[in-house]
């Protein structure tokens, strides 16, 4: 009697066939970010990998030196496709489609001897889900490294500090003001006040969707490490919610210049700064044109 | 976590922490800290350090570069002799002093690092321990 | 009518030396009858809680000797780990640079000082 791993490995041709069988089937499967060359090769990878590991008679713990290039590769595949973009069920169906192609041929093999064949695949199942687990668990890891990365960029790339006027500078806040972004914007706003050495600073919270105490906290020290500058900061942009909260929640303002628009605040700052904004009077000019 | 240089210092006399905060400058440069996290790091360990001259007339202190699923920090154990605090969560109160400071130094220093630690023994000493990623969380 | 005084503290202090500035530092206030004094900390990488208190002591002493202070020229790095450990330098003007602080404290005292020329003393930074 045969080995369930000398059964395997004299059929790997056929498991890997209808693997790939099964893998094109599906209609999911994304052709467009992979070839079926790259597919087939990958797939080849794996199912060495897999039996070598298998005919040491391991089939409980996938966390053994043998089937270290097997976790390798797969964790590298999931990795992968996080990145590329395939869905969950794409990722996973890999491994499964596997289980059922091993399981096609065992049944084929082993007609004769039923027994045998529930406990092979009793064995296998158990080995092939868990490696199924480790491919989520690996393709969720990748998704966040994803997600990780996108959060840094877009707080890098939403807190423009904006030169409105000599010696004013402009912040707009766009989003829910946490401890880590409050971080960035007071970074990149105390850099621009030494850069261009403006005197005032605008911070406008029309973007700002809600304000809690712990966002009004941000927004203080904010305030404070500006002055500590030497600078001035001028909150705009207070819709009425946000004032209702505000005062709702008991949160002390009376030290910060605060205005409802930012044009209001600009207002402010020319006078802060002696500077007067007129119209011109430019019909007289018309006049004499003519 | 893996630690991956170390390095002890001894904190005898006042001269010797500008060398002290020299050299937790050069552990942040090393592992590319950025200068807003390396001065939080540095003025934590100022006022700890601080602490362990006035309360216990001085102590060690070890640096260390470490690595914690994939992220790299500095982890600061402050070690002293002296006569180690009483009450835990009074001394950790903003504005709290025994001495005639203005009582930040315990509080605000866990305040500019991710990890705070502190475990005292009255009679024993006091031992602090801090940890401050490179990117600050 | 009194000048202005500047200090430039070109390195990290320790607590002495902090503590022998301030002394040096309203003694020469008291002086030379300065109405103004500006402390340009530029250089200065840390401001902990015990440098934090001098340049607060010196501000708090200088305005009954009837004169203000200007801390001038804090990094930005500092001033953010100042706000983080509960420090804002209460009763302290700040300015961005020299020429700024200079203004400030000429606005201050705009009104019950008569301008002449703007005279200075530069001390230097104290290693004793």
């Amino acid at each position: 009697m045969n080995t369930t791993a000398q059964v395997l490995e004299k059929n790997k041709e056929r498991i890997l066939e209808k693997w790939m069988q099964n893998q094109l089937s599906d209609a999911a499967l994304r052709d467009d970010l992979m070839t079926n060359d790259e597919l087939q090769r990958q797939s080849r990878e794996m199912l060495d990998g897999l039996l070598r590991a298998v005919s040491k008679g391991n089939y409980d713990n996938i966390y053994d030196t043998e089937f270290e290039q097997v976790t390798d590769t797969l964790r590298d595949i999931s990795i992968t496709r996080a990145r590329q973009g395939f869905s969950p069920r794409e990722t996973g169906a890999y491994v499964l489609s596997l289980k059922q192609a091993v399981i096609e041929v065992l049944v084929e093999q082993r007609k004769d001897d039923t027994s045998m064949l529930y406990q092979e695949i009793m064995q296998l199942n158990n080995l092939l889900d868990n490696l199924s687990i480790l491919t989520f668990e690996t393709f969720i890891k990748g998704r966040e490294e994803v997600i990780l990365r996108q959060t840094d960029e877009i707080s890098e790339i939403s807190t423009p500090v904006i030169r409105v006027w000599d010696g004013i500078l402009a912040l707009p806040i766009i989003g829910t003001l946490d401890s880590a972004r409050t971080q960035v914007v007071m970074e990149n706003l105390l850099q621009e006040i030494v850069n261009t050495g403006s005197n005032i600073a605008i911070l406008d919270i029309s973007g700002v969707p809600a304000v809690d105490s712990l966002v009004a906290q941000h927004l203080i020290k904010t305030v404070s490490a500006t002055r500590l500058m030497g600078a001035e900061c001028i909150i705009s942009g207070i819709r009425a919610e946000i004032a209702q909260t505000i005062v709702h929640l008991g949160i002390d303002l009376s030290n910060i210049k605060t205005k409802a628009s930012l044009a209001s605040a600009l207002h402010l700052a020319f006078s802060m700064t002696n500077l007067e904004v007129r119209r011109t009077e430019r019909n007289k000019g018309l006049k004499l044109m003519r | 976590m893996i630690v991956m240089t170390k390095d002890t210092m001894e904190i005898v006399r006042e001269q010797d922490v500008v060398p002290f905060r020299n050299r937790v400058r050069e552990f942040g440069t090393r592992i590319g800290m950025s200068l807003v996290n390396q001065t939080k790091l540095i003025t934590a360990a100022s006022e700890l350090v601080r602490n362990m001259l006035k309360y216990a007339s001085g102590g060690r202190v070890i640096l260390e570069v470490i690595s914690h699923n994939a992220k790299t920090g500095i982890r600061l154990t402050f070690q002293d002799e002296g006569p180690g605090i009483a009450d835990i969560a009074m001394a950790m109160r903003d504005g709290f002093s025994t001495g005639r400071s203005l009582g930040l130094g315990l509080p605000g220093a866990k305040r500019l690092v991710n990890e705070f630690d502190l475990k005292s023994n009255p009679g024993v000493g006091t031992t602090v321990t801090v940890i401050h990623w490179k990117h600050g969380r | 009518m009194g000048p202005f005084l500047l200090v430039t503290i070109q390195i990290d202090l320790y607590d002495r030396l902090a503590l022998t500035l301030e002394n040096d530092l309203i003694n020469m206030v008291s002086q030379t009858g300065a109405r103004g004094v500006l402390i340009d900390i530029s250089a200065v990488s840390i401001v902990d809680s015990f440098m934090g208190r001098i340049l607060g002591n010196i501000a708090s002493m200088s305005r009954i000797m009837d004169a203000e202070t200007v801390v001038v020229g804090m990094q930005p790095a500092v001033a953010i780990t100042l706000v983080e450990l509960g420090l804002t330098l209460q009763g302290v003007y700040t300015a961005l640079n020299v020429e700024k602080g200079m203004e400030l404290l000429n606005t201050k005292l705009g009104d019950n000082l008569e301008l002449d020329d703007d005279e200075e003393e530069d001390q230097d930074d104290r290693n004793d």
